[in-house]
């Protein structure tokens, strides 16, 4: 262990910095140790799951077939998510920084944080009050005309609950994040080289191209990833909006859904027993670990261009 | 071909506050004008009103009248984005886009209107322009490498070559040398020489050598005291400015005893 | 220099003039659009919705072939792009206006006295109350508090005055900004998983969704402690040295002091950021409709999961139940607004002493 060695401003170790100094760092291990705790306790009281039967399972033969359709619910929910979410984020995070005037940024700002503000539970009866049933006419329209496309294919839902519904309130609720990053990074872009594309005869957009976007395009990928890290483990607005049966399907606008893996845990923990409890945290550590992958990279890559962290 | 300014009655603003006001001016073409004057003096104001860059600040607008060879450059019809490929600009420190290579750095502003530049005439047009700011021969090897990588003297020349790839009439530079080496500003002085045959230049300077070195004619821009507008005292050629100047203030700042 | 490639673009040729369209022009673009959607969609008998989003395609097209028209192709796309921005912003907003009313709307006919003093015990077929769930949420919620406090500020303490650039502490920032994007059902489970193996198979209690919503609060007491400590002048730690005051007493009486202000606003915003969570006390803590004041036993009813229970499992009188759950929903963003807005008069009110 490599001793506290930064300077005390007295050239005597006295005791209080020696406990202070340990108490500290003892806080410091605390989080790495829980953070590991999470890994560890999740793993042990998932092992018993690898010995689960059709009853435990919903059905499946063993944890990998029952996980898999999970997986892939949670990654189709998050992808499509995001592919609503970024370009809107970078649309209201160029708006606070580049194109409203700096008094009405400063209230779209807080009206964003505010978006980030509301709890998913909120958003879910939102998503089944109001959202879904808007959408039941669009996904009829779509079954109806586009449904040569797989993903509409229909027959369309009565309710709305489908996974497109879930998506967009899931898209909803990582915009804030997304939105949040992507604008600080908009706001540092370096005055001279926005003056300098101005200068060349650039109009405001292709400022932004030559000069903003380039600077930010670290900032953006790791900002999306973030955002994908919090879709893929969002549970409540899921679990309320969807009406998941755990197929795997390409039709995102059906009665009949993935389910994903939080939204999963969410609705059948309380009436689980025994092993299917633990087939449950067994697929709480899968999400825990791609999660946890998304969010080390994108970390990884803004730390990358972080000034003073080589 | 390189044009002539005319500026009169012109008031710049920032919201509320007049921050330069009533100057009357006539720029010759290809020649160098050197704005000299205290911190503070609304010199650099003044020169972004030369190309609508003063509107890139919020709050900011001008009254009065800048002519281009007879154009107004704040008719309602004038498109700000044509003024500045007209008047290009080259700004305190150097800033070339840091993730473009050098070759893309000189391209940067031609590409905005000539999307499909051919690969020989883009090769023509980098090599005339880096000649023109004295670069071609420090960096024709390396010309895919990054803008960044180049020394700060280099680094300006660069952007030197980067305005004036896009041809303008008139070439705008607002301290050019301030962050540069005495070495680097005096090849960037000797650039200056040699394109004022092509360009109309003003340059903005607080070293009263260089506008001695560089300029034909100096305006000398002064505030009127403490919390009140910067205005113009006095415009000559640069030999009389720095001999026989017409007003006391002038002699006093570049004598050194104020300012 | 004319012996070079000729130029792309003759020199003197070019003029600063272009036909330019007028500065009311996406005004105009934008009524015209929406009254030719309204006039199409009143026609059809369509609904608001589709009538906004033609208008929009409306506005879009018009205004951009227009500017195409009249001024030239890179004014179009410029014009395209910012009206991409506003129309992106207003998309985005919509559902936080459409959210806000709908739960105000729904909810307000729930409140009342009993609403918020009575439990939902023996309660049969008439509106019950929430001071059940409400008592739960706040003592879970302190419970994460009190847990969460003390590691992340002395955590924090450590990245900035022991640990600096140390191997340690540059893995603990990198952990910590992970940790924030630990989906709050794994820290549900994980809590679950640790409480089984301690105190039995299958426990559910409140000071377990205090552990889980720590997990989940302390990465974020953290990271905001340690830009508020940031803030403190070295000047000021150097003036304390100079009289002699070891380290540990400098960081309790002058750093932590100075920036008091700060640390409790990144505290008050991440209760508010975990006092809405649902997921993990709807594993850990279960789900009652009694009043538990006892944290470390029994089930115990916190308001996300009372909303959660209410709206998707509202039993044999499914009306009343799901105005409560609205009703709930109102109570639980007014308290994270509240949270918001205390942050923020935290903030403002002590700002100027971190003399920055």
């Amino acid at each position: 262990m490599s001793t506290v060695t930064t300077g005390t401003g007295s050239p005597k170790r006295r005791l209080g910095d020696l406990v202070f100094a340990n108490l500290t760092r003892a806080a410091g291990l605390t989080i790495l140790i829980a953070l590991a705790g999470v890994g560890i306790f999740l793993t042990v009281e998932g092992i018993p799951a690898f010995g689960a039967g059709p009853d435990d399972l919903k059905g499946h033969s063993n944890l990998l077939t029952y996980v898999a359709p999970l997986v892939f619910g949670t990654l189709l929910a998050a992808v499509i998510a995001l592919l609503i979410a970024v370009p809107l984020a970078l649309g209201v995070a160029l708006s606070i920084s580049h194109y409203a005037p700096r008094r009405i940024a400063a209230g779209v700002g807080y009206l964003v944080d505010l978006l980030a503000a509301v709890p998913s539970v909120v958003y879910g009866l939102w998503g089944i009050a109001v959202l879904g049933p808007k959408l039941v006419p669009v996904y009829k329209w779509l079954a109806s005309h586009f449904d040569w496309i797989p993903f509409f294919a229909g027959p369309a839902s009565n309710t709305g609950r489908t996974i497109f519904t879930a998506s967009i309130v899931l898209a909803l609720m990582v915009l804030p994040i997304v939105t949040a990053i992507t604008r600080e990074i908009f706001a540092q872009t370096p005055r001279l080289n926005e003056e300098a594309a101005l200068a060349l005869g650039a109009t405001r957009w292709e400022m932004i191209r030559l000069a903003v976007l380039p600077y930010g395009r670290s900032g953006i990928v790791s900002a999306a990833m973030l955002g994908l890290g919090r879709a893929l483990g969002e549970t409540m607005a899921v679990a309320m909006v969807l009406s998941a049966s755990g197929v795997v399907t390409w039709n995102l606008i059906s009665a009949t859904n993935p389910s994903t893996i939080a939204a999963n845990i969410a609705l059948t923990f309380a009436d689980a027993t025994g092993t299917a409890r633990n087939a449950l945290i067994a697929s709480g550590l899968v999400l825990f670990l791609i999660t946890f992958v998304v969010n080390f990279s994108a970390r990884a890559i803004v730390s990358r261009y972080e000034p003073g962290s080589k | 071909m390189a044009k002539s300014i005319d500026v009169s009655d012109l008031n710049i603003y920032y919201g509320d506050f007049l921050a330069v006001e009533g100057v009357n001016m006539t720029i010759t073409a290809r020649s160098v004008t050197a704005l000299i004057g205290p911190s503070g003096c609304g010199k650099s104001t003044f020169l972004r009103t030369l190309n609508r860059m003063h509107e890139v600040i919020p709050g900011a607008r001008v009254e009065g009248k800048v002519l281009v060879d007879g154009q107004s450059l704040y008719d309602s019809a004038v498109d700000p984005v044509e003024v500045r490929r007209m008047v290009g600009m080259v700004f305190q420190r150097p800033n070339p886009f840091p993730t473009m290579s050098i070759y893309e750095n000189v391209l940067a502003g031609l590409r905005l209107n000539n999307k499909k530049l051919s690969k020989s005439d883009a090769d023509a047009v980098v090599e005339k322009a880096l000649r023109g700011a004295n670069l071609w021969n420090e960096v024709k090897d390396r010309l895919t490498k990054p803008g960044m990588g180049l020394s700060g003297g280099q680094q300006q020349r660069l952007c030197i070559a980067r305005a004036i790839a896009v041809e303008p009439q008139i070439l705008l530079m607002d301290e050019p040398c301030s962050a540069l080496d005495p070495i680097s500003t005096s090849a960037i002085e000797d650039l200056i020489h040699e394109l004022k045959e092509q360009y109309t230049i003003v340059i903005v300077t607080h070293n009263m050598q260089q506008a001695a070195r560089v300029s034909e004619d100096t305006a000398f821009f002064n505030l009127a005291g403490a919390g009140k507008p910067g205005r113009l005292v006095e415009m000559n050629p640069t030999k009389k400015i720095f001999s026989v100047p017409d007003e006391e203030a002038t002699e006093a700042y570049i004598s050194g005893r104020f300012g | 220099m004319t012996d070079l490639a000729p130029a792309p673009t003759e020199r003197a040729a070019r003029s600063i003039k272009n036909p330019r369209l007028p500065q009311y022009a996406p005004l105009i673009a934008l009524v015209v659009a929406v009254a030719a959607s309204a006039l199409l969609g009143l026609t059809l008998g369509w609904g608001v919705i589709p009538i906004g989003i033609v208008a929009a395609i409306f506005y879009l097209i018009g205004l951009t072939t227009w500017s195409r028209i009249i001024e030239n192709a890179r004014a179009a796309t410029d014009r395209l792009v910012t009206s991409l921005v506003w129309v992106s912003l207003t998309i985005a907003l919509i559902p936080l206006v459409s959210l806000l009313w709908k739960v105000i709307d729904e909810g307000k006919g729930a409140l009342n006295g009993k609403f918020l003093t009575y439990s939902m015990r023996n309660v049969i077929g008439e509106p019950g109350g929430i001071y059940h769930a409400i008592m739960g949420t706040l003592l879970i919620t302190l419970a994460a508090a009190v847990i969460s406090v003390p590691i992340g500020l002395l955590a924090a303490v450590y990245l900035v005055e022991y640990g600096a650039h140390s191997q340690l502490a540059r893995w603990i920032r990198f952990l910590v900004d992970v940790m924030t994007g630990i989906p709050s059902i794994v820290a549900g489970l994980f809590a679950y998983a640790l409480f089984s193996l301690i105190v039995g198979p299958g426990t559910q209690f409140g000071i377990g969704g205090g552990v889980a919503l720590s997990i989940l609060m302390i990465p974020i007491v953290v990271r905001s402690s340690e830009e508020m400590l940031k803030l403190v002048p070295a000047d000021l730690r150097e003036a304390s040295y100079a009289l002699g005051v070891p380290k540990w007493k400098t960081i309790l009486k002058v750093v932590i002091p100075t920036a008091m202000a700060g640390i409790i606003t990144g505290v008050t915003l991440a209760i508010a950021r975990v006092i809405g969570e649902t997921a993990p006390l709807l594993i850990i803590c279960g789900a009652t409709d009694s009043v538990n004041l006892n944290l470390f036993h029994g089930q115990m009813a916190s308001l996300p999961v009372f909303i959660y229970g209410s709206y998707t499992q509202p039993g044999s009188n499914p009306e009343i139940l799901k105005q409560m759950a609205w009703g709930a929903a109102l109570i639980l963003i007014l308290i994270v607004m509240a949270l918001n807005i205390l942050a923020r008069v935290l903030g403002k009110l002590f700002s100027p002493k971190t003399g920055h």
